[in-house]
């Protein structure tokens, strides 16, 4: 499974290249997983507490609970394609950390 | 012959024929286990679109809808975000550090056999829970929709099937199927949907009149009798726009968080997804496989709306269920199908039974590979034979564990056949939630997590799930005199709460952290979180 010699692993991991990948990834996945979370569980707490409030009517009999409910929809796609694009870097710098260190890919 | 056991047949012989060819290719254990990691990323997201959406979300949550409105698309919402912490956290570094299981992930810095014989229980528990779920619905949807065919008859022909297309087509096989299933689901429901819309001359303004037309009541504590509350007051109406009619009363906020938790972390934990992400060639291809199963999914769990809110205006909660002499016995299960009669007649009804039949079959055969996988490679290959490597006996091993497993849920499902099982389902997301997921995130990203912090974490979350269900109102409960046995505890719940993840997942996550610190001096090796970081994150070494 492994190439006959293993990278040393922890000397690939105090490397300037694989520093920055990580913290480029941590800048990028915290937040995006913080906002997540808090902006998903918005919605059962404001159902579970105030549902007369959720129940305000919007768009004829369309109301902010519904409302809310698909716009989790709306911001699981926004955040997926973001994350998409961002990867894009992240690939190339692994790529690029590869190729200054790591050998072979397979 | 009727029409469904036409359309039933049909989809049978197709995927029997996909289980030949697969079979072909089916010899190693990278075949059986992970279809040779030659499925493309775009087919991926379909199989795991079509392995992720069960009985529970095509009839379970329409069904919700249709009796309690609103409050049913919260599991829709839960649903679909859940795959934001697989994309963000979870999909690439397992791609990149596993091989065929969890259990791989979690051995890779805890290279003890304790560990892949904790994970391995882990992944049987869960995959077993949900695979009799899943079959009991498969009993009694089928011997409801398709005349002639009785509950048990439906149980081991799905069973039978599930087998065939696991011990002969491995993963190969099961992708194909889960991806022709996935096909065929989001067809007929896009299909469903529009013809519900047709009624409103496609406006969603008038869809929407209608279902705030339907309405439904409520007491704020017990239920109500003869149209008063146990407290003297009277019963609390809203319409089916609005939430509460499921969730509410003392802890019905707790009980939508608790929901909510189970839901958006469970789905990083279910073993029968995350072994889908191996049968992909590189951790780029598991996130496309991610997105695309993003799409897919969230554009079905917007579409639960029209299939619920459409069979609460155009059938009615009042006419859902099955006759039974001179009077209706209430059954959730049977929305989509009953709409799909209202709205296109008894074809489009054999239509979506078929494709109900064919949802479960993909869901079930993705679960025994999963654990027939668990087994064979963390137990028997890891631990029993200390991983001296023999391609041909594991794959045997596997396909014996295969039958057991799926003989097993075909006795335990007609053995529970008259219960409501419908939360092993949330025991089974309970569990992957409260177990697996603090194990899965720690080992992937805290460098002083350890063997002892693992097995606490896996053991106390496992434990606490399971027990707080059973001492839960899913489990405990008393039925009034008369009325058909739902509860196996017949005493008053001790632990208020459906779903046990606002207090399980914590206690995982605290057991973990207490384990480590408690952890003895050989736990404090770093070494291998220093290959495992580099390996996720670079994807160097990966098979």
């Amino acid at each position: 499974m492994q190439p006959s010699s293993s990278p040393d692993w922890a000397a690939i991991e105090r490397t300037a290249e694989f520093r920055a990948l990580v913290s480029a990834k941590r800048a990028f996945v915290v937040p995006a997983s913080l906002f997540f979370v808090v902006y998903y569980f918005a919605l059962p707490v404001l159902v579970g507490y105030w549902p007369d409030l959720m129940s305000t009517r919007v768009i004829g009999r369309i109301n902010v609970a519904y409302l809310f409910a698909l716009s989790q929809f709306v911001m699981a796609w926004t955040l997926m394609a973001a994350y998409v694009r961002r990867a894009r870097a992240f690939d190339r710098m692994v790529d690029d950390l590869i190729e200054r260190h790591g050998g072979h890919r397979r | 012959m009727s029409v469904s056991l036409a359309m039933f047949l049909g989809f049978v012989l197709v995927t029997l024929a996909i289980t030949y060819w697969a079979s072909r290719r089916t010899g190693t254990t990278t075949e059986f286990y992970s279809a040779g990691r030659r499925i493309t990323g775009f087919q991926n997201g379909w199989a795991v679109a079509g392995d992720y959406m069960s009985a529970a979300s095509f009839l379970g949550i329409a069904g919700l809808i249709a009796f309690y409105g609103y409050d049913g698309f919260m599991y829709s919402v839960g649903w679909l975000v859940a795959y934001l912490t697989v994309l963000l956290l979870v999909a690439e570094p397992l791609r990149n550090t596993g091989r065929f299981t969890m259990a791989d992930v979690l051995a890779f810095r805890l290279r003890r056999p304790v560990v892949r014989m904790v994970a391995a229980l882990s992944t049987l528990t869960v995959s077993l829970f949900y695979m009799v779920a899943q079959m009991v619905g498969a009993g009694s949807i089928v011997s409801l929709l398709v005349p002639g065919i009785g509950f048990n008859t439906a149980i081991v022909a799905v069973g039978l099937l599930m087998l065939v297309y696991v011990i002969f087509g491995g993963m190969l096989a099961t992708t194909w199927v889960q991806i022709v299933k996935a096909v065929l689901l989001m067809g007929g429901t896009i299909l469903l949907s529009l013809l519900v819309l047709s009624r409103y001359h496609f406006s969603i303004l008038a869809f929407f009149d209608a279902v705030s037309a339907v309405t439904g009541s409520f007491c704020a504590d017990g239920v109500a009798r003869a149209g008063v509350c146990p407290d003297g007051t009277a019963p609390i109406v809203r319409d089916f726009t609005q939430p509460g009619l499921y969730y509410h009363g003392r802890w019905g906020a707790l009980s939508l968080i608790s929901l909510g938790i189970a839901l958006i972390f469970g789905t990083a934990g279910l073993p029968h997804i995350l072994v889908r992400f191996y049968t992909v060639p590189s951790a780029k291809a598991a996130r496309t496989s991610v997105v695309w199963a993003m799409i897919l999914i969230g554009s079905f769990y917007i579409m639960t709306t029209f299939l619920g809110f459409g069979a609460a205006t155009l059938v009615g909660k009042a006419n859902i269920g099955v006759a039974s002499g001179g009077r209706l016995i209430p059954n959730q299960n049977l929305a989509a199908p009953l709409l799909a009669r209202e709205v296109g007649g008894e074809w489009f009804l054999s239509f979506v039974a078929a494709i109900a039949f064919a949802t479960i079959l993909a869901v079930v055969a993705g679960l025994t590979i999963a654990a027939s996988a668990a087994f064979a490679h963390d137990i028997w290959f890891s631990v029993v034979k200390r991983q001296r490597e023999d391609e041909r006996e594991q794959v045997l091993v596997a396909r014996i564990t295969a039958a057991v497993v799926g003989m097993l849920s075909i006795v335990l499902a007609i053995a529970l056949r008259s219960l409501n099982v419908a939360f092993l389902v949330g025991l089974a997301f309970a569990v992957a939630a409260s177990a697996n997921v603090p194990a899965i995130l720690l080992t992937l990203y805290w460098r002083r997590f350890n063997t002892t912090g693992m097995i606490a974490g896996m053991l106390t979350g496992l434990i606490s799930a399971v027990v707080l269900i059973v001492l839960g109102p899913s489990v405990m409960g008393v039925d009034a005199p008369g009325v058909a046995v739902r509860h196996l505890i017949q005493r008053d719940p001790l632990f208020p709460l459906d779903n046990p993840a606002l207090v399980s997942v914590p206690l995982g996550f605290l057991a973990s952290v207490l384990g480590t610190f408690a952890g003895t001096a050989e736990d404090r090796d770093q070494a291998p979180f220093s290959e495992l970081n580099v390996r996720a994150n670079t994807g160097l070494g990966s098979v």
